[in-house]
């Protein structure tokens, strides 16, 4: 039964995406000693630091240039060398990013200019600033995040001498999962260079005296020689060529590059784990064979429990990318895919993915959750995978939602969410198979009588679809 | 040139927006835009403006921009409904590059279309967004049309981002409201006989069922409460405002300016209050009760101040005892909250030992400047560093803020008190007084500061075991 569309064409109505400099400050987060400032006028700096520091429980210091109408008419050049100094005075930061927003674009902020003219100003030459075009209206935070990461290569990146160590490019994972990503590495003696690292600077242990930029984060060192690196793993399967990291490095400096998805799911950690194994010639140590057969047996634990899941994931598109994945390979299948940005690389890869799906599946690209709500409730999904803001379709359709991603602000503990290798997934799967088994519980009596007792087997609820 | 280093009073531009009482006479600056890159914790002027429109529960709250500004303040507000939830949806005309160079103009009438025939809405805003203002579409011209073409109230919100600073945004709010009440002008004494004991409530944004529990104490001492704004109001009820014979202001910061608007263009008198506390609840209830110069009302108000103080003085008292010497740091947004809080943190014991607000006015530094004790540091449009700074000197053991700045006080090692509009708890009135004690005590009194001494993260010293 087909019925008609009733979202809006022309309004966004409840957003699945958020705008190109949130994602662009994150990375940023990720590397040594740095400080991000947002140009623009005062309120962006603030959602997004709102916004984040709730996801992370982290205070998040970014600085805004406070784009005045005095500045919106006459340029924003003295506003943003002010914030420099400023930033400089308080912070004492190593490195300074500079994110556009859509006010600092529309009036045509030179920022490249203003900060080359500054650090000549102030003989500033050795600190490194990064300038990254991030209107609001040119794309999704993803989009800005991968920007932004490809962009302080771009600045940092030197011409080295060949070395034996890998790049690994993080995408929008939780610190746990970076930890995690972290001890897979070091188990399988990689020697490499993570980017970024925000596993310390956005989830730190408690400790005195607090400091104002945390300790931790990618070393610019090791960023500049990354292109010396013998190759690049980017879980960036999703990611655009023209904003990169990997395919900058292997473009620029010919180091060879592999995209990944991230390793979440069995044959994802699997995939990963084979190509370190490849690339290092390092054996799987036993640890690790061991954690694969756990998650094998929580996989068959659950399976019959997971088919009964019709799942609607959401989110960013190297995230749904992962989770679709993992699903299907435990017939928990996807029914609602949907992401809120324009992925051309990720309906591409669903296509793929979903051919061995037992039923119907509807992929959303520049999905609102308008949209998402709709097609979920058409198709009777019973069970959400994606970031807080799908509690949406908890409280109006009654699916519930294993929290995923990013932003989660209506729980605590977004940053200790892990998901990924084999530890992970099996931690993941238990969260989505116990909130599918907590639903079974809570309303199959209640089912059964309207059903069977009070209406004769004829409520059609029991054979729904 | 060597590099500057890190100090916080470096930034000299700030120093004229800090005070210690009893140690400058000067005047503290405020009401001043944010210096640029001192990481102020203010928003915009669309923050400003959505925040006081977005408890119109019936309304269509239309960000024309691109999707950030929707995507940012879609539902994370507490403010409650007793009717349509269509203010919990964010809608957005999703502009993007296209839209920026040709104009987005055709883009909002097509959006106010399309959520014209979904929704059938009664009223729609149309917020500006940083971009807006610069692009230069004719928001006016664009809601007129579609205001007459779907036979609906679109209007528009001059809340462009960079157009002042999040209290631009509340006049921004204030206009829109104005525009909605009707009749536009009355003549003098117009209503003198029509208007009963009744009256708008100015300044409560239903946070957790707030403007309910006044409503209910008003309602028991003779007084109804002729519409809200805007905690639960409607788009019926707003416009009916001038049926009111008196407003009632707690949050100044916000609806000052339409109250005397109001009292302008209607002949409303307007009192100021604040139901955040139990001195500042009984003292409101009884300003309110005067002013009607009724004494039933009066004798009304007197049986209700007596009955709540019963029943809640017991429980004050419990957590009085056990919080008698602590002393707390204040960040909030407005004047209002932060006057009330120090006579709130009195009644349980607590001293403030700094005090600030993003967007504070003049005559509200004065009087928190008269309140608070010597030595106490009085801020305005403060920075993390700053916070940091005074909290740890002043040795507070809590502050109290919004969402940015909890984890900065966790991270130092201090208690908290969520005071922002994401809660899910009234603070208001008497039933509010015992929440935010109970909640002072919760943070203040928890066992989990027993094990953050010393340097935290490291193991502590070995101990002999114990046997038991």
């Amino acid at each position: 039964m087909q019925k008609e569309a009733t979202y809006c064409r022309n309004v966004n109505e409840n957003p699945c995406n958020m705008c190109m400099p949130m994602g662009g400050i994150l990375p940023f987060k990720g590397v040594e000693k740095s400080m991000v400032i947002i140009h623009g006028s005062q309120g962006c700096s603030t959602y997004m630091r709102r916004h984040i520091a709730e996801h992370f429980n982290e205070p998040i210091d970014v600085a805004s240039s406070s784009l005045n109408e005095k500045g919106t008419i006459y340029g924003g050049e003295s506003s943003l060398k002010k914030s420099f100094d400023n930033v400089i005075k308080v912070y004492n930061p190593g490195l300074i990013g500079v994110l556009t927003t859509c006010l600092a674009e529309t009036i045509g902020e030179d920022i490249e200019r203003i900060t080359s003219e500054y650090i000549k100003e102030r003989g500033l030459g050795d600190l490194p600033v990064v300038t990254v075009s991030t209107p609001g209206y040119g794309g999704t935070h993803t989009e800005g995040y991968f920007l932004a990461l490809r962009r302080i290569i771009v600045r940092l990146a030197r011409r080295t001498e060949k070395h034996s160590k890998i790049n690994v490019i993080i995408p929008n994972l939780s610190p746990a999962d970076i930890r995690e990503i972290k001890r897979i590495l070091r188990l399988m003696k990689v020697e490499c260079t993570l980017c970024p690292d925000f596993s310390d600077t956005l989830d730190r242990p408690f400790a005195r005296p607090y400091t104002k930029v945390p300790e931790g984060g990618t070393k610019l060192a090791d960023i500049a020689g990354m292109p010396g690196a013998a190759a690049t793993i980017q879980m960036g399967l999703t990611v655009e060529d023209s904003i990169s990291p990997g395919r900058y490095l292997e473009a620029g400096f010919g180091v060879p590059l592999y995209d990944v998805p991230i390793p979440m799911g069995i044959e994802n950690t699997d995939l990963f784990l084979n190509l370190l194994q490849q690339l290092t010639g390092n054996p799987l140590p036993e640890c690790l064979e061991q954690e694969r057969g756990r998650l094998l047996d929580c996989m068959i634990d659950s399976h019959k429990y997971n088919f009964q899941g019709r799942s609607v994931i959401f989110g960013e598109p190297e995230n749904v990318y992962a989770i679709t994945r993992t699903c299907m390979e435990n017939g928990l299948f996807p029914v609602v895919v949907a992401t809120g940005g324009k992925s051309n690389k990720l309906a591409e890869l669903l296509k793929i993915e979903l051919s061995e799906h037992h039923g119907e599946v509807h992929i959303l690209n520049e999905a609102d959750f308008s949209q998402i709500r709709e097609k979920s409730r058409e198709v009777a999904a019973n069970i959400a995978i994606g970031h807080s803001d799908g509690r949406y379709l908890t409280e109006r359709e009654g699916i519930p939602l294993v929290r995923h991603g990013f932003p989660i602000h209506d729980r605590v503990g977004g940053q200790r969410l892990l998901s990924v290798g084999y530890v992970g997934t099996t931690m993941f799967l238990d969260r989505v198979t116990n909130t599918l088994l907590e639903n079974k519980y809570n309303n199959y009596r209640s089912l059964m009588y309207q059903e069977f007792y009070q209406n004769n087997g004829d409520a059609n609820i029991y054979f729904k679809e | 040139m060597e590099k500057a280093k890190a100090d916080n009073f470096s930034i000299t531009e700030r120093k004229d927006f800090i005070l210690t009482k009893g140690r400058q006479k000067d005047q503290l600056r405020c009401g001043e835009d944010s210096i640029a890159g001192v990481v102020s914790q203010r928003a915009c002027v669309y923050c400003g403006a959505r925040v006081v429109l977005n408890p119109v529960t019936d309304a269509v709250h239309l960000v024309h921009g691109p999707v950030g500004c929707a995507s940012y303040t879609w539902d994370i507000r507490g403010s409650l409904s007793s009717g349509s939830d269509l203010y919990r949806f964010s809608f957005s005309t999703d502009l993007k590059e296209h839209d920026v160079i040709f104009g987005g103009e055709k883009k909002l009438t097509l959006a106010i279309a399309e959520l014209a025939q979904k929704y059938n809405p009664k009223l729609i805003f149309v917020y500006s967004t940083c971009i807006i203002g610069v692009i230069g579409d004719d928001l006016e011209a664009v809601c007129k049309a579609a205001s007459k073409k779907y036979k609906v109230e679109v209007i528009p919100v001059q809340s462009s981002g960079f157009a002042g600073n999040k209290s631009a945004g509340y006049r921004a709010a204030c206009d829109a409201l104005l525009r909605l009440i009707e009749p536009k002008t009355i003549e003098p004494g117009f209503y003198k006989e029509k208007r009963k004991k009744s009256i708008n409530y100015l300044g409560d944004f239903n946070l957790a069922g707030e403007v309910w529990i006044i409503k209910n104490y008003l309602k028991q001492i003779g007084i109804d409460v002729n519409v809200a704004f805007t905690g639960d109001s409607s788009y019926e009820a707003l416009k009916k405002a001038t049926g009111a014979s008196l407003n009632i202001v707690q949050c100044a910061g916000s609806m000052i300016y339409l109250a005397n608007k109001m009292d302008e263009l209607y002949g409303i008198p307007y009192l100021n209050v604040s139901f955040l506390g139990i001195e500042d609840t009984a003292g409101s209830l009884r300003k309110i009760a005067k002013f009607f110069n009724d004494l039933e009302i009066m004798r009304k108000t007197e049986e209700l101040i007596k009955n709540e103080k019963t029943k809640v003085s017991a429980v004050i008292q419990f957590y009085r005892e056990r919080l008698t010497g602590k002393k707390a740091a204040i960040y909030v947004g407005g004047g209002f909250k932060a006057i009330s809080l120090i006579k709130q943190f009195k009644e349980i014991g607590i001293d403030v030992v700094m005090i600030g607000t993003q967007t504070g006015r003049r005559e509200e530094y004065e009087t928190i400047n008269d309140m608070v004790d010597d030595g106490t540091v009085i801020l305005d449009d403060a920075n993390p560093s700053e916070l940091e700074k005074f909290m740890m000197e002043k040795g507070a053991h809590l502050l109290v803020g919004g969402v940015k700045e909890r984890p900065l006080a966790y991270k130092l090692g201090m208690a908290f008190i969520d005071h922002n509009h994401d809660r899910k708890h009234p603070l208001s009135g008497f039933v509010g007084a015992v929440n935010f004690a109970e909640e002072v005590y919760s943070t203040v009194c928890s066992p989990v500061w027993n094990y953050v001494t010393g340097t935290g993260a490291a193991f502590p010293a070995p101990q002999r075991a114990k046997i038991i």
